[in-house]
């Protein structure tokens, strides 16, 4: 038994040490909302965060995690969380949607440190993210409305028709 | 433009079938207001139709009966019923369909028939009703392709919403003893002038005591409150939590988990295997190998088999295999290689002339005559699919019955695969769709399916979810083909074009010439060729093959709108102009040109890109699935010869726009979508395997990468057509349009790379 800390509890999973994280939330916690895409840190859809910051939980092992705190799509909350939500849904972000849990993540990690990203932060934080169905301007004007809703920001967004 | 001898072919078949039938031809078409057997209800809860059932609690819940795959598609049908029964939005609900014959969709098939859209002649009137009328009475023909929902059920789903608010008024007037004329609906409730006031969900009972109305006139377009608005998505907020629910979420009690591994050769299968190694690992349950699953009835190239695991989680099924060594018997495929493929289809064209889809006048002799002549030669490689959610099928066969959750945009399809799998009747089955990550065509497809049931049959009824790798998915797909196709055009002194000859060669996915869909995109232009002759010769090889979101057109827009471009550079004319002369009986396509240079400041010059670099615009304007596009793409090279797309300006003709935020979101999609294949999506085989695995090298655009895109609707009252593939198309002759203009270069296949 390994005693995992996820979304603010404890749970103690049985999932052999060698197992990716993926997998544990998935069909041992049954906590779903976290995708499988690749495998191989290549897309993003597993994309969680380890205290905080992004991580991609396909090729993250159980053993790896220690003490860090385990956050996924179904725990995400709090300031940022609820300004890109809000932002995703003003703006429509969502197609098939399989890709968004991880681009939350992604994008909600990148708000924790970066309170007004430019284009390039959003590039550098977002582009391992892959969505198929093609969301990325409306991912991109989210997160600045997102910035910009939180608070005074410096970079206009870019105009969406 | 005429297709004289396809229109012949036609006339004489459908009037030989017409003969057979020919009081039933006669009849109207099937209604589709009412099932066959009336739909299933909750307590408290009635259905009105076969479309939407109302609770006593006030809510609207509408039957889907097309696959939430990204389109937006269940927002959009969902408005077209509750704008006409005055629903208020926040009551409305969603449920998928049963499969009964009402929900076929009719468009999807009489939209592919082979003809060109500008005729309007007996023919194809007569073919369109009698296709229509049999796909009717066609058991399963449900289906989510060929960007069809909306044009599909734009009056049926009305009609249902309409006459189920005809029979709340009805059940109001009743009530009230009033006349049902002065009684009207509005947001939710029934009301009536003297200050009376009723919900739906107070009437429903009654009302569906009443005989349902038919034939209630449809509102006017002014009296919409939802239809034509940028209403949001309904499946947003689920998605956004993490709680939308797909084929890989189905968690029935008891589930286990199984991964496959395919003979690495499309079209192998196991010689022999040893699990022993496997067995042994915890969590394993049982190690089988499988035969190939076919995908479907009319499809090119043969399943392929493997071996599956089933353990107790996904982790325990995927690191067992690693430890099954199999033996492969390779099969017919194991000397295929695509270069060798390309290159036969480049050999065929040398020889052979191909099936005649279109001639108008004396192609040959016009070219004889010409002034002057230019020829190209045109590739494109095979695709993958690469849904973000790999296939997946999760199936529980127990007593003789199965229950399979399946994302997909067959489900009688999939309901009859699983049957014949497990040798039970297919009202034995219960399908269940949750929502697609992605289907680009993929999921019509029914190879994964079977297996699924196969691997069901061995886990003694328990449900099991049968996950490929994305390794799996990546290299066993049914591939958008290669083409090569061979191009033509004269001029006269003029510079004027007068004949154009283009003869393609690749695969038709086994269809006979005549129903060949490969050419539609190339042989119903809407350019006027003084003299034209446009062919394609049919070249099957064993690659799996299928449909790619915007099907030939992702490769005739390519050969076409390049081709075009190349024309009017040869003659020195400036490309909008010399499309527009091409176009100007074509006033639909003409409009549409002329906006997207307006939109573009097609002729005012282009700033340089942020980093300095020259940049260039390249236009191409296409027609499919009913509508036209046209884009601008502003393009620039970076130090390392890499082409970037800046800005693209996509301008779009669908008929009634139902909801332009949706069609935004698909334009966006597509362009993005068709700039990953346009600028680096390549499937290649050698030895008959697949040689790209996963993200790394068959790397669909990032963000980085992304340009910014701008769409205009135009303002139409015509019948809705189709938004989902449209955007596909444009994109790549547009960015090597610009290539060329940029560099000299004319990129002729693609993906587009530029020499070093
Ligand atoms: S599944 Fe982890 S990055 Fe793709
Ligand atoms: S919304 Fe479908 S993959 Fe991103």
């Amino acid at each position: 038994m390994t005693k995992v800390k996820i979304n603010g509890q404890i749970v103690e999973v049985s999932a052999e040490p060698d197992t990716p994280l993926l997998w544990v939330l998935r069909s041992e916690l049954k906590l779903i909302g976290t995708k499988y895409g690749c495998g191989m840190a290549l897309c993003g859809s597993c994309t969680v965060h380890l205290d905080g910051a992004a991580a991609r939980s396909c090729i993250t092992p159980l053993s790896a995690i220690g003490e860090r705190e385990v956050t996924t799509i179904e725990g995400l909350h709090g300031k940022e969380a609820d300004a890109l939500r809000e932002a995703w849904t003003d703006i429509d972000v969502v197609q098939c949607g399989y890709c968004q849990p991880g681009q939350l993540m992604s994008a909600s990690a990148l708000l924790q440190k970066t309170m007004d990203p430019t284009d390039a932060d959003v590039d550098a934080a977002m582009s391992g993210n892959i969505c198929r169905c093609g969301t990325y301007p409306r991912i991109r004007a989210a997160i600045h409305a997102a910035a910009r809703a939180m608070g005074p920001r410096l970079n206009p967004p870019l105009p969406l028709k | 433009m005429a297709n004289l001898k396809r229109r012949h072919f036609i006339q004489y078949t459908a009037g030989a079938a017409g003969a057979l039938v020919v009081g039933w031809s006669f009849l109207p078409p099937r209604q589709r207001l009412i099932p066959g057997d009336p739909l299933p209800v909750a307590p408290g809860q009635v259905a009105l139709n076969g479309w939407v059932k109302v609770s006593r609690d006030n809510t609207v819940t509408i039957q889907m009966c097309q696959a939430e795959m990204g389109q937006g598609i269940h927002t959009g049908l969902a408005m077209l019923l509750a704008d006409e029964l005055d629903a208020a939005w926040d009551q409305v609900t969603l449920e998928q369909s049963t499969l009964d014959k009402i929900y076929n969709n009719q468009a999807e098939i009489v939209d592919a028939l082979p003809f060109q859209p500008d005729e309007n002649g007996s023919a194809k009137r007569l073919a369109r009703w009698m296709t229509a009328k049999l796909i009717r009475e066609v058991p399963g023909a449900i289906g989510t392709g060929g960007s069809s929902s909306v044009n599909d059920l734009w009056l049926p789903m009305r009609e249902a919403g309409a006459s189920a608010r005809a029979a709340l008024i009805a059940a109001a007037a009743d009530l009230w003893k009033l006349p049902a004329h002065e009684c009207r609906a509005e947001s939710g409730r029934v009301l009536h002038p003297s200050g009376k006031s009723a919900s739906f969900g107070d009437l429903a009972q009654r009302a569906a005591e009443l005989a349902i109305p038919k034939n209630v006139p449809l509102k006017d377009a002014s009296a919409f409150q939802l239809i034509g608005k940028p209403v949001r998505r309904l499946d947003n907020a689920a998605k956004i939590k993490g709680a939308g629910i797909y084929g890989i979420d189905a968690l029935p009690a008891g589930l286990l988990y199984a991964s496959v591994t395919m003979c690495p050769t499309v079209g192998g299968k196991v010689a022999r295997f040893d699990a022993t190694a496997a067995q042994s690992l915890s969590g394993v349950r049982k190690v089988f190998a499988f035969e190939p699953y076919a995908a479907g009835l009319i499809t090119v190239g043969a399943g392929t088999g493997g071996v599956a695991v089933i353990a107790d989680s996904p982790y325990h099924a995927m690191r067992a295999l690693k430890n099954v060594t199999v033996e492969w018997d390779h099969g017919a495929a194991s000397n295929l290689s695509s270069e060798q493929i390309l290159a036969g289809l480049a050999q065929t064209l040398d020889s052979k002339s191909g099936y005649v889809h279109y001639e108008h006048g004396d192609v040959d002799t016009a070219l004889k005559s010409a002034t002057k002549t230019i020829s190209a030669e045109y590739r494109v490689p095979y695709l993958a699919h690469a849904t973000m959610e790999p296939m997946n099928c999760t199936v529980q066969f127990k007593d003789g019955a199965a229950t399979v959750w399946a994302a997909t945009q067959t489900p009688a399809f999939t309901r009859d695969a699983v049957a014949k799998v497990l040798g039970i009747h297919a009202s034995k089955v219960t399908i269940i769709v949750p929502s697609l990550g992605g289907g680009f065509g993929r999921r019509t497809f029914m190879d994964y399916i079977g297996q699924a049931a196969a691997i069901a049959r061995e886990a003694d009824g328990a449900p099991v979810q049968l996950m490929w790798t994305r390794e799996q998915d990546m290299t066993h797909d049914y591939y958008r083909p290669a083409f090569v196709s061979r191009h033509t055009a004269g001029f006269d002194a003029q510079g004027k074009l007068t004949a154009w000859k283009t003869t393609s060669a690749g695969s038709n996915m086994g269809m006979p010439d005549i129903l060949d869909g490969s050419i539609k995109g190339a042989f119903d232009t809407g350019y006027e060729f003084p003299h034209a002759r446009i062919a394609h010769q049919s070249v099957e090889a064993l690659v799996p093959i299928g449909i790619w979101r915007s099907v030939s057109h992702s490769h005739n827009a390519f050969f076409t709108e390049s081709f075009i471009d190349e024309s009017a550079f040869s003659v020195g004319q400036d490309p909008v102009q010399f499309r527009a002369a091409l176009l100007a009986g074509n006033p639909r396509l003409l409009r549409v040109l002329q906006r997207a240079a307006e939109l573009s400041n097609w002729s005012e010059p282009l700033a340089p890109a942020p980093d300095g670099a020259k940049q260039a615009r390249g236009l191409a304007l296409h027609r499919c699935f009913g509508s036209v596009v046209a884009q601008v793409a502003e393009v620039s090279v970076d130090l390392d010869r890499k082409i970037r797309v800046h800005r693209v300006f996509c301008v779009l003709d669908c008929g009634f726009p139902l909801n332009p935020n949706l069609i935004r979101q698909q334009m966006e999609g597509g362009i993005i979508f068709g700039l990953s294949a346009a600028l680096k999506g390549e499937i290649t085989l050698e030895k008959g395997q697949v040689q790209q695995t996963n993200f790394h090298n068959y790397a669909p655009l990032r963000m980085n990468e992304c340009p910014l895109i701008v769409t205009d609707i135009l303002p139409s009252t015509e019948h809705p057509q189709g938004i989902g593939e449209t955007g596909v198309p444009s994109i790549a002759p547009a960015v090597a349009n610009a290539v060329f203009t940029l560099t000299g270069q004319r990129l002729r296949s693609l993906p587009l790379k530029l020499a070093v």
